[in-house]
């Protein structure tokens, strides 16, 4: 390793462990404005982590792929969504499917579930952040979690997106990244795919009246 | 050069029909461009039968016997589509559910689509084969929700929310296999994730990392293969959608991700050197395969009902490819190959069907044969063809894949027998009074494409009664790449 300054792990742990936090917060939080702000935030320190790790270990391109975070999830998606909400009227997510202790308790469960997961891979690791695989991992799940237990579409994309937030992470603490190629071609993917989403909100609302996902469940087996 | 042509073609029959999409001759463009594509395939087939397996541009691209089996099957398959969407759209532009604007929207995305899948197909690049499996699945989400129905858009969204949380799963397991390689394989150069060099070194790849990342894919890459339980966005999509959309889905796009899982499997196995891949992909596959059966007893409307045979077929298709060795991949390429021509042709004549009958409800499809003796007949012998009749091909693949099971894990032989059984009694009960019975709708406004139903049927006639040879060496050789 080029240059390691002492003070560079104690503080990507750090970022970390507030990675993990915001994802609790967004699990508690039912406002949706408040998720995206939270979002963003999540996008701010992986941006911040991303450049520490690429200065640390000397990988230039992760610069590259830090600033496409800063430019796409801590300021395009956030932007676009609060805008959407607002030209939505989608500001609260009234009803959860399961409420807020519960969910907490859950996502403990899942916490401790993706530590246990990360173990071997955390062990064979050389990269500085080994130690927060498991955060990463830990931050799919709770995104997955919020997808599940969430029932307006906005909140289930802010899910989709946080989980990405977590795979990026894991690619970075792993591997220091992938390839610039891939990492290009993920975040075109992703911009796509918001995009349509933009363009199913409206479809949803025209034909519901509603982004209540409530009204998209008349398929099933009878 | 051929790769970039086949690859370049879909891309440029995109952008024009972007541009002409909504115009009068857009579907004869949309075949033009599949037919073209079509035939850089089989020049892409030529030589790759006369010079072995090739790799290009910096071995990003990377073709051998079993993905350019596949890519020809997509490039036919997308082009017999493209010929029966022609009657089959105008009929619905005709009757207001399309406006030429959604017209446009349908065929730029069909190119994209097949775009995407021979992309898919054709890269050497484990992180570009994720991309291009994601940008199939967006460039359908659109196609599904065409008709802005409420079911359809109920079908879409489900489509992208559980292909996206799938496909994210897999993502996450590349990431695990470029930890592993990158090991091995060093960043430099950018081979840790060429699929070459991983199968060159995966003897020395960390087992444990490799298991965990097999799990992440199957479950990532399964989820778009529609295995139970992770089958719930299938049926919806396959039935809200366009028809021509629900033949290339189940058709071609289920292919696709099969052949993703089973490029994962090759590297797991030879890494950790068990038969743990293999078990689980028989383990899904059997699942699959059951829970596909059983469903088919419950569907009323006649696109689910052939949404839940895809699932039970591609569960069967898995389950072979778990088993392994080269006669079991052989059963399962043939029955990858079988299955798309049927299927498709399957959806073109139920399609031509419920516009007959105006719905596409099974209660109201009465005395097809009555009213178009080729729309009855086509969707009569293409049900026997999927249910495993003799001489179809679908027997023969079935019949390899049975024996083969029979003989290495008999345990398993009951649960397909039944799975194969409830199919048949469901779907003959179902198909009999649509094709026989009385009726008095009138026929079709334009007259159908069913040209494409009837060379379909007759590959599979004819792959049932006689192989021929270069065909046969083929997907030995294909069999043999796969272990």
């Amino acid at each position: 390793m080029p240059h390691s300054p002492h003070w560079i792990v104690p503080s990507l742990n750090l970022l970390a462990s507030l990675l993990l936090l915001i994802s609790f917060a967004m699990l508690s939080r039912r406002r949706t404005q408040r998720l995206i702000t939270l979002f963003a935030w999540q996008g701010a320190i992986l941006f911040t982590s991303t450049c520490l790790v690429a200065y640390s270990s000397g990988h230039k391109e992760l610069y590259y792929s830090a600033a496409l975070t800063l430019m796409l999830k801590v300021i395009a998606l956030p932007w676009i969504l609060h805008r959407l909400i607002r030209r939505l009227g989608a500001q609260w997510d009234s009803e959860l499917l399961v409420n807020i202790p519960t969910t907490m308790l859950v996502g403990l469960v899942l916490v401790i579930f993706a530590f246990g997961l990360a173990q071997p891979i955390s062990l064979m690791a050389t990269t500085i952040t080994r130690n927060t695989i498991g955060i990463a991992l830990a931050v799919i799940f709770l995104a997955f979690l919020m997808m599940i237990t969430r029932r307006k579409a906005i909140t289930q994309v802010i899910g989709f997106l946080a989980m990405e937030n977590g795979l990026f992470f894991a690619a970075t603490s792993a591997t220091y990244g992938m390839p610039m190629v891939i990492e290009l071609g993920i975040a075109l993917d992703l911009l796509v795919g918001f995009f349509i989403l933009g363009i199913f909100f409206f479809q949803i609302r025209e034909q519901f009246d509603s982004l209540d996902l409530r009204h998209l469940e008349a398929l099933k087996e009878e | 050069m051929e790769i970039l042509i086949v690859l370049g073609l879909p891309l440029l029959g995109a952008l024009l029909l972007a541009l002409f999409g909504a115009r009068r001759f857009a579907a004869e463009l949309n075949a033009g461009m599949s037919f073209a594509t079509l035939v850089a395939a089989a020049f892409l087939v030529l030589r790759v039968l006369r010079h072995g397996s090739l790799l290009a541009l910096h071995e990003q691209f990377f073709v051998d016997s079993f993905n350019v089996f596949l890519v020809a099957l997509t490039a036919f398959v997308g082009f017999t589509t493209a010929l029966f969407s022609r009657p089959y759209m105008r009929i619905e532009e005709q009757r207001g559910r399309l406006s030429p604007q959604r017209l446009r929207l349908y065929h730029s995305m069909y190119q994209l689509f097949m775009a995407a899948m021979f992309l898919a197909l054709l890269t050497n690049n484990m992180g570009l084969l994720w991309v291009a499996m994601e940008a199939a699945t967006l460039s359908t989400v659109l196609l599904v929700s065409l008709y802005r129905t409420r079911a359809s858009l109920e079908a879409a969204w489900k489509y992208f929310i559980l292909c996206g949380v799938g496909i994210a799963q897999a993502l996450f397991g590349t990431i695990l296999l470029y930890f592993a390689a990158e090991r091995v394989l060093g960043r430099e150069g950018m081979t840790a994730l060429l699929w070459t060099h991983l199968n060159a070194v995966k003897g020395q790849l960390e087992p444990r990392v490799l298991g965990l990342a097999f799990v992440f894919l199957l479950v990532g890459y399964g989820t778009k293969v529609g295995l139970a339980p992770l089958h719930n966005w299938l049926p919806d999509a396959h039935a809200e959608g366009p028809t021509p959309v629900s033949a290339v889905l189940s058709g071609l796009l289920l292919n696709v991700a099969l052949y993703a899982v089973i490029r994962c499997k090759v590297l797991v196995e030879g890494s950790i050197g068990s038969y743990l891949p293999g078990r689980m992909l028989m383990t899904f596959g059997l699942l699959s395969a059951v829970v596909g059966a059983f469903f088919l007893w419950r569907q009323r409307d006649i696109k689910r009902l052939f949404a839940y045979s895809s699932i039970e077929h591609m569960g069967i298709i898995t389950f072979a490819f778990g088993i392994g060795g080269p006669i079991a991949n052989f059963a399962a390429l043939l029955h990858m190959t079988v299955h798309s021509l049927t299927k498709s042709s399957i959806f073109f004549t139920a399609g031509h069907a419920s516009q007959t009958a105006h719905t596409q409800q099974m209660d109201g499809i009465r005395g097809l044969a009555g009213i178009s003796p080729t729309i009855g007949w086509g969707l009569m012998l293409g049900s026997l063809a999927i249910l495993g009749m003799p001489p179809f091909g679908v027997f023969a693949s079935e019949f390899l894949i049975l024996t083969t099971a029979m003989r290495e894990h008999p345990w398993t032989t009951p649960f397909l027998l039944v799975a194969l059984g409830v199919a048949f009694a469901a779907i003959f009960r179902k198909v009999q009074p649509m094709v026989f019975g009385e009726s008095d709708a009138p026929p079709l406004p334009h007259s159908p494409a069913l040209v494409p139903v009837f060379i379909h049927l007759a590959m599979v006639l004819t792959l049932g009664i006689y192989m021929p040879f270069a065909l046969a060496e083929w997907f030995r050789a294909a069999a043999r790449l796969i272990g």
